[in-house]
């Protein structure tokens, strides 16, 4: 029988011929060491100055699409939201503009402190919670379903109001949820084992299977991705994300979810709003 | 809720070359896809735009399904004279779209 042959750093990913099993259990502690002495340096932010909008490493095609309104196919969902702001909806037949008046006044820089402290539940609620909120107790109609067309296109529509102003989170209700977030980002999760913090303050800047692989700041949200050819929510993107590391993902509105938004407004607090965003 | 977005400048000066710009909402359903059960999703593309400028036609573009949705699609004329700017959509299950813009031309 053949010996195995030493292992090497940096002989991992090299070639495909077999390796005889000794090679390759010293290959997999290897693997699991890498990832556990990495993962000591967890929890370090990243410096304020050092934070980056993925907006950046796009190309100048999709820099365009976003910044041109005519361009940018998420124009297409706030001009909806605008109707549907305008229009009466469920039992009470109240339209949004019928309390709120006009969203570019009422609503400017509304979306960039969501998800904010609602007193009355004594937990934070996100810009689509707060929206569904309204629905069911002031309008008296059926809350939207997540990721509908009409909940996008009225948060695509509010969300539009506070483009380029900085995003806020000073209010210290919100502090515990901001702490679960933050555990959660930080919690090693699903099949691969792997935790947000890993690629997203460890590891941004480089390559993951040939994309960069970004700090993960919640700017742009709801936001145009190319790949989905539609509009999706913050809480879709993170439902992507934790399929991808082989975790169970959390419901659309759960307070995981929520405690997850909040942790990442706050780490991006202070950067513009893009909203709505174009991404690949 | 179907909608287009055109952008095209409103005051061009007399034989300036003009840049337009459509966009309209479309899912463009390839016809390929299949659902969770196994039935294939019917397709339901655009297949054809025509822009026309006072009646004449001007630009005209077949779309396939590998067209991603929400089609946008740009295109130069020369402001000759003012007057309108047509555009029509159309494609499967009898999908009709038409929106029209004025310019002037000093």
């Amino acid at each position: 029988m053949k010996r195995a042959a030493p292992v090497r750093s940096g002989q991992a990913f090299v070639g495909a011929a077999p390796r005889p099993a000794a090679g390759r259990v010293r290959l997999f502690v290897a693997a699991t060491a890498a990832i556990t002495l990495s993962s000591l340096s967890l929890a370090a932010d990243i410096p304020l100055n050092e934070r980056r909008s993925s907006y950046e490493a796009m190309s100048a095609a999709s820099k365009a699409m976003q910044d041109d309104d005519s361009a940018n196919p998420a124009t297409l969902w706030v001009l909806d939201g605008e109707a549907l702001w305008r229009a009466g909806a469920g039992a009470a037949g109240r339209a949004c503009a019928d309390c709120h008046g006009e969203a570019p006044q009422s609503m400017h820089a509304v979306a960039a402190r969501y998800p904010a402290y609602d007193a009355k539940r004594q937990t934070p609620v996100d810009l689509e919670g707060r929206i569904n909120i309204c629905r069911v107790e002031q309008q008296q109609a059926a809350a939207l379903r997540p990721e509908s067309k009409e909940l996008l296109a009225l948060t695509a529509y509010l969300a539009r109001q506070s483009r380029g102003l900085p995003i806020e989170s000073n209010d210290d209700r919100l502090a515990p949820s901001i702490e679960a977030g933050r555990q959660l980002f930080q919690r090693r999760q699903g099949q691969l084992s792997l935790a947000c913090a890993h690629c997203h303050d460890d590891h941004w800047g480089e390559k993951l299977a040939g994309i960069s692989v970004p700090q993960g700041h919640p700017t742009g949200y709801p936001l145009y991705r190319l790949e989905w050819q539609g509009l999706g929510s913050l809480q879709r993107r993170l439902r992507n994300c934790m399929i991808g590391m082989r975790a169970e993902s959390y419901a659309f509105g759960s307070l995981e979810f929520i405690a997850l938004e909040t942790y990442l407004m706050w780490r991006a607090r202070g950067m513009p709003m893009e909203s709505p965003a174009v991404r690949p | 809720m179907a909608r287009a977005l055109i952008k095209v400048s409103p005051n061009p000066k007399r034989g300036e070359v003009i840049e337009i710009k459509t966009l309209i909402s479309h899912e463009m359903e390839t016809g390929f896809r299949h659902t969770n059960t196994g039935t294939a999703i019917p397709r339901d593309i655009i297949t054809t735009f025509v822009a026309t400028y006072n009646g004449e036609e001007i630009f005209a573009a077949q779309l396939f399904p590998a067209i991603a949705a929400n089609p946008f699609i740009t295109f130069y004329t020369i402001a000759k004279e003012s007057g309108t700017l047509e555009f029509r959509w159309t494609g499967d299950n009898g999908y009709t779209a038409s929106e029209q813009v004025k310019i002037a031309v000093e």
